[in-house]
């Protein structure tokens, strides 16, 4: 029978905190050249979950282009970080204001430490992390790719694991596949590999290490056709999944012929 | 008065509250958050929440990010 597509994706859906979505690509929202554009590529990703960021309004320019003109919560859902915090209380307070724009309680934390990797801080991620459940928000975390620590994040009550890839932004690919297959085998609740994916061989390297998804901006935004990338990350994502779930063949020292030997002329 | 508006001395009119304030900004009420000295202010208690000399105000939205 013809796959039509969509039979298998339509039956494996990715679940975090309550919330079921057929996309296993999450995008971000930064990074391009107009927010027209990131529509555009957000259609062509098939990305049901978008990450914004919480700044001030421009006061002296109000006609400034607004994301939500071009992107609409109704339609999306919007997955607050709060890139450029460096404590859980810049933490919760940004978080706070977000919860209030929008009514979501569904973050992402990210508490950074220094701009030269990005790399998350780990014990203030923690903490924060604590503060931001006690509030009463569902926590989905960027963490390193760390399995002591992304166990510690999941039974403090994160509803998602998110550990790098690679550095934000450097598109340099799944950089410890060991490291990622031991907090996927560990975890109860999603694993999405967030940041380090370059292009669509990552997405699909990090799905058949058995993620539940992949976060990326970058990647879609500094691509130079950023609209036809994101189609390209949707179709990896799907594949990687796919391939996740078939089961791989097992790898073999030497050849064997696809072709049967016997009845040879 | 003068209030701290996102980081920088503002002059408003006297006796302004929350929702007196976005109007004057010119701010679409429903697409920001407002925080007043580090308490949030929700939606729902914009019209009595009057502005005081030197209040500290953000007013926040969502832009891109990753």
């Amino acid at each position: 029978m013809p796959d039509d597509g969509k039979s298998i994706s339509e039956a494996d859906t990715l679940r975090v905190a309550g919330r079921e979505f057929n996309s296993r690509l999450i995008i971000g929202t930064g990074k391009y050249e107009s927010y027209a554009q990131n529509a555009d590529a957000l259609r062509a990703s098939g990305a049901e979950i978008i990450t914004v960021a919480v700044r001030r309004v421009n006061l002296t320019n109000p006609d400034e282009p607004m994301l939500v003109d071009h992107i609409s919560p109704d339609d999306y859902t919007f997955l607050p970080n709060t890139a450029g915090c460096f404590t859980g209380e810049d933490a919760v307070r940004t978080l706070r204001l977000a919860r209030e724009a929008g009514g979501w309680d569904l973050v992402k934390l990210e508490v950074l430490s220094d701009p030269k990797h990005l790399y998350p801080d780990m014990a203030e991620t923690l903490r924060a992390a604590e503060m931001l459940i006690k509030d009463g928000f569902q926590v989905m975390v960027y963490c390193s790719d760390d399995p002591v620590y992304a166990k510690k994040l999941e039974e403090i009550g994160c509803c998602a694991i998110m550990p790098l890839g690679a550095p934000i932004g450097s598109g340099l690919g799944i950089q410890n596949p060991v490291n990622i297959r031991l907090i996927v085998e560990e975890a109860k609740v999603p694993v999405i590999v967030d940041a380090g994916v370059g292009t669509a061989s990552d997405a699909a390297i990090a799905m058949e290490l058995g993620c539940d998804g992949v976060l990326m901006n970058t990647a879609i935004a500094e691509a130079k056709e950023p609209v036809r990338m994101a189609r390209a990350m949707k179709h990896a994502v799907i594949a990687g999944r796919e391939a996740y779930l078939a089961g791989r063949m097992p790898k073999k020292k030497y050849a064997d012929p696809s072709s049967p030997l016997a009845g040879l002329i | 008065m003068q209030i701290m508006l996102n980081g920088d001395s503002s002059d408003v009119p006297d006796g302004l509250n929350v929702e007196g304030l976005l109007a004057h900004l010119e701010i679409p009420l429903r697409k920001v958050a407002v925080e007043r000295n580090l308490e949030i202010v929700p939606k729902s208690r914009y019209a009595d929440t009057l502005l005081q000399a030197e209040d500290r105000i953000e007013i926040v939205h969502f832009i891109g990010g990753g």
